[in-house]
């Protein structure tokens, strides 16, 4: 910065660029990275559509029409149409609904048990960390999506309750994480002059600490979205999750398994709609990994 | 050592403790009794007491506990509701498919994984650098069962290479074996391949950037020398023991691609035995993997020791 003359015609000292925050610096280091844009840009698409299903979709994704069975994609058709000659595309984007809704409340349910539980076992230490380590270590100890294919089974087949069986897993790896950022915020000095200021635990917990592991949460939840999104449809592909009419991409792919050879179609855009998402949730949180912890790049 | 391995296994026991009570408490989130479920549909007041009785299921969820969890550790997983077969007896029998898969699928993750990653780390910021990571995301985000299908669609049912379902086991005919497994292998493989190339790539620019490789420049080595004898050696440490994690992915992973592919191993046992309400099965698979899981963490630990001799004073 080159000095300035004052109106006085003093020479003035080099002008101290103003200090940015921490959240500034995050957007500026985050859209320096093209592929989280285009992600983010994907992700925001595909929100959109989710939201908007009613009014994108050209035709009604569950009325079948027996003269419309497995048309190839074509001009009036895009995507082409299905075993019961339901539209592809219109299936794919109510199936974009069910995919966002899994992700997010999951996601959702995962957060909500984990941060708090390592928010608590981060701060307190001592037993309640103990205590809530081994658990997380035993659910840990079982591969998330046998653990979910369990209790989807025991809960009984549905959207819903895949969306509980994929949270309730997800929610060790949040505790981990919310443990792991708690251990080194509490650290730091202003915890410290927060604690000898008289401040009471809890009060220290909530509005000091939990403010402060918020930026590692937000990229867990991202990449865990990214997780729930193919969790769903794996879980929605063995007939655990989101029931038939219902679209979903995960049961559209297991329908279309049976007519692979005649309308490959039916197994092209449901999965490439989930690599596409689930690819543009991962550099979205691979973004924000790096916007947030520069050191950890 | 010893110490090592004893302190590991003490941790290793309360995990497995609370893995078990987890699976048991499974069974309590079932809808309905499962007495009446078993008792068909007159449900006999006999016939459901008599159940009730011999599953004990009358008893204080504490002893329930203790009597499945003493037959556990004897060996006794229970009673299949469905094939009337012990679950150890179906464990053992397909167990052995999975493992046959799965090991495949770790050798084909290694050889893709980890060539990549050094080429990554090798060329950064090239764009040999950029394809490779681009290969590793686009791994990490394509659903198994979905590569499964567009393989079957692509090398079976277009090309006719590759048969697309079915398994023949290995000591029948090992031709036929490696045909009907080499694909779901390769999609099983896939993610993990992904996963060792993240762990290479960074473990190579770690160890590229170390005095000895610096040293070993200096001394006039071939760049392919200091490359593969000095920095992938040391890189490997870490790589192999974060390889070994990945085991329990394959574990889940199975699941649907045996489901894809039809492959009669463990991961099809637990999905038919959702499907026919068959929770004895699904409460043995999941123990079961959970304790291979933790066996195969703790294996990983231990061979992270054995290979990195500055671990073993610790």
């Amino acid at each position: 910065m080159s000095a300035t003359l004052t109106q006085t015609g003093h020479t003035a000292t080099p002008a101290i660029p103003a200090p940015q925050s921490p959240g500034r610096l995050a957007v500026r280091r985050f859209v320096r990275r093209p592929a989280a844009v285009i992600g983010l840009v994907v992700v925001v698409v595909f929100i959109t559509v989710a939201a908007a299903a009613p009014l994108v979709a050209p035709f009604d994704p569950i009325k079948t029409s027996w003269t419309l069975i497995r048309k190839a994609p074509s001009w009036a058709n895009w995507m082409g149409t299905d075993e019961s000659g339901r539209d592809v595309l219109s299936r794919v984007i109510w199936g974009a609904r069910a995919s966002m809704m899994a992700g997010v409340v999951s996601v959702a349910i995962a957060a909500g048990i984990g941060v708090p539980a390592g928010l608590a076992a981060g701060f307190l230490g001592g037993r309640t960390d103990m205590l809530l380590s081994r658990v997380v270590d035993a659910m840990l100890a079982i591969p998330n999506l046998i653990l979910a294919i369990a209790l989807a089974a025991f809960l009984g087949p549905s959207l819903e309750n895949a969306m509980i069986a994929i949270g309730v897993t997800a929610a060790p790896v949040f505790m981990r994480v919310a443990r792991g950022a708690t251990m080194d915020v509490i650290t730091n000095d202003y915890v410290e002059a927060a604690r000898a200021l008289g401040n009471p635990p809890w009060r220290v917990m909530l509005k000091h600490v939990a403010p402060n592991i918020l930026p590692p949460v937000l990229v867990q939840s991202t990449l865990a979205i990214a997780g729930a999104i193919i969790a769903e449809a794996a879980l929605s592909f063995l007939g655990l999750g989101q029931q038939p009419p219902a679209p979903s991409w995960g049961s559209m792919l297991n329908s279309a398994q049976r007519f692979l050879s005649q309308a490959p179609w039916l197994a092209i855009f449901p999965g490439a709609a989930i690599f596409l998402c689930v690819m543009s949730f991962n550099l979205v949180g691979d973004g924000l990994r790096d916007a947030l912890d520069p050191r950890g790049k | 050592m010893r110490g090592f391995l004893g302190k590991r296994l003490l941790q290793v026991l309360p995990t497995l403790l609370l893995v078990s009570v987890l699976v048991f408490c499974l069974q309590q989130l079932m809808p309905g009794d499962p007495a009446l479920v078993l008792a068909g549909e007159d449900h006999d007041p006999k016939v459901v007491a008599q159940i009730r009785n011999e599953l004990w299921l009358d008893r204080p969820l504490a002893v329930q506990y203790a009597h499945w969890i003493g037959n556990v550790v004897q060996g006794d997983l229970g009673f299949s509701w469905r094939i009337r077969q012990p679950v150890l007896d179906l464990v053992e029998t397909k167990l052995p498919v999975t493992l046959q898969l799965g090991g495949m699928a770790f050798v084909i993750a290694l050889c893709i994984g980890i060539p990549m990653g050094v080429l990554s780390a090798v060329q950064r910021n090239t764009k040999w650098d950029y394809i490779a990571n681009a290969i590793g995301l686009a791994g990490l985000s394509t659903p198994n069962f979905w590569l499964g299908i567009m393989l079957i669609l692509l090398v079976s049912v277009d090309l006719g290479w590759l048969p697309p379902s079915g398994y023949v086991p290995l000591t029948e005919n090992w031709q036929q074996s490696l045909a009907t497994t080499i694909m779901p292998a390769f999609v099983l493989g896939n993610a993990i391949a992904a996963v060792l190339m993240r762990h290479t790539r960074s473990a190579m620019l770690t160890a590229l950037d170390q005095d000895y490789v610096r040293t070993a420049r200096a001394k006039g080595l071939s760049e392919t020398r200091v490359v593969l004898r000095h920095a992938l050696r040391n890189a490997l440490v870490p790589v192999v023991t974060l390889g070994a994690l990945e085991l329990g992915t394959l574990l889940a992973g199975a699941v649907l691609t045996e489901q894809v592919f039809s492959i009669p191993g463990f991961g099809k046992l637990i999905v038919d035995a959702v499907f026919n309400r068959d929770y004895p099965v699904v409460q043995g698979v999941v123990l079961v993997t959970a304790t291979l899981y933790v066996l195969l963490n703790l294996l990983a630990d231990v061979l992270y020791v054995v290979i990195n001799p500055r671990m073993r004073g610790a």
